[in-house]
């Protein structure tokens, strides 16, 4: 919490208006609209001293009940100085995708991003390599999507098999 | 002039041989370990004091292909790491053998998913398949010894076991030495011959 006495919410409400939160045992949790993201978090890296980014991931709520987009990205946000916690959440539905990257405030988004991206196939705008980091890169699908199949569509049987008189 | 003397049954010279070179190799196999996961962990337990894979000859592991001649897949192979795996198999030198160490190299044990293969022997050729997970250092020692039996049944010197005489006739250093009616002959020992 700094100077000013205003909790990071209050701050990011009066500085980009209302947005939902709630909060599950302590641990707060803002929704954020797609084009207010990076302005949300320069201001929460900048004047509210969230200097940690602890992970970026992402939901896949195809299916889900209740739910009202398909994707959900999620950014969880520490303060080293306070130990203070905020979990930021984006909604995202097809067929826009985009959403911008966080490389530039956290350097150490460039890998968390690309894994978003080899997963569920979420384009980040401004990422200086965009590249699957896990899976093969001539792996065309993504395969955390629920729609999916867990056994994969024989991608792995494209390999030559080889025999004892070929190698 | 031995006009008197039988002539020596055809293929006598080159069974010996053969039976020579598979006691050389078999009992001196050197494994490269490819382990990636906790079949891995017990592959080391099986090299170390208390098993001790010394005691039949395959102690000397190496992590060159070019240096080993048994390939041990001990533990899941993703999807990925596949080429990599088929590389190192074809960089091995002949003849070479190749043990499925555990359920995920054999089959995909429990990982049944779009990212690691469901068996090896779908891609590399595998001559002896251990079950467990992961399997005890016990199995591991009886798999070698059921691939020195395989070795001494069914290797030749020159690797026609392979079927693949006219390319390992190419490769190998003994290409002078003639096939001795291979295609009549069969490879297993003659009672008459003594095992070294």
């Amino acid at each position: 919490m700094s100077a000013d006495n205003m909790t990071a919410i209050d701050a990011l409400k009066a500085r980009c208006g209302d947005m939902p939160v709630s909060e599950f045992r302590g641990d707060r949790r803002v929704v954020v609209a797609k084009d207010k993201l990076l302005d949300v978090m320069s201001l929460l890296k900048g004047e509210r001293g969230f200097d940690l980014l602890v992970d970026v991931t992402c939901v896949d709520y195809l299916n889900y009940r209740d739910a009202t987009s398909r994707f959900g990205l999620v950014y969880l946000l520490a303060n080293t100085a306070t130990n203070e916690r905020l979990t930021v959440r984006v909604y995202l539905d097809e067929p826009d995708l985009t959403v911008a990257s966080m490389v530039p405030l956290w350097a150490g988004a460039n890998w968390l991003e690309r894994e978003v991206f080899d997963m569920f196939g979420i384009q980040f705008d401004g990422h200086p390599d965009l590249r699957r980091i896990l899976m093969p890169e001539e792996f065309v699908a993504f395969p955390l999507r629920k729609d999916y199949p867990l056994q994969g569509r024989g991608e792995r049987h494209n390999f030559q098999r080889l025999t004892r008189s070929e190698a | 002039m031995h006009s008197n003397n039988p002539a020596p049954p055809e293929n006598v010279v080159v069974t010996q041989l053969d039976a020579l070179a598979n006691w050389c190799r078999k009992n001196s196999l050197w494994p490269l370990p490819f382990a990636t996961a906790c079949c891995g962990i017990e592959f080391m337990a099986t090299g170390a004091s208390k098993y001790d894979i010394a005691r039949f000859g395959a102690e000397a592991m190496r992590f060159s292909p070019r240096q080993a001649d048994l390939l041990i897949v001990a533990g899941r192979v993703a999807m990925k790491m596949l080429p990599v795996l088929q590389r190192i198999w074809q960089q091995m030198h002949e003849p070479k053998w190749c043990i499925s160490m555990g359920a995920c190299a054999s089959t995909g044990g429990v990982f049944d998913n779009y990212a690691v293969v469901q068996g090896i022997d779908r891609f590399i050729p595998v001559d002896i398949y251990i079950p467990g997970c992961p399997p005890r250092p016990e199995q591991v020692i009886q798999a070698v010894i059921d691939l020195q039996d395989k070795i001494q049944r069914e290797g030749t010197i020159e690797g026609s076991e392979f079927e693949v005489a006219s390319r390992q006739q190419k490769k190998r250093a003994l290409q002078e030495l003639p096939l001795y009616g291979r295609k009549t002959f069969v490879p297993s020992l003659a009672p008459s011959v003594p095992t070294p």
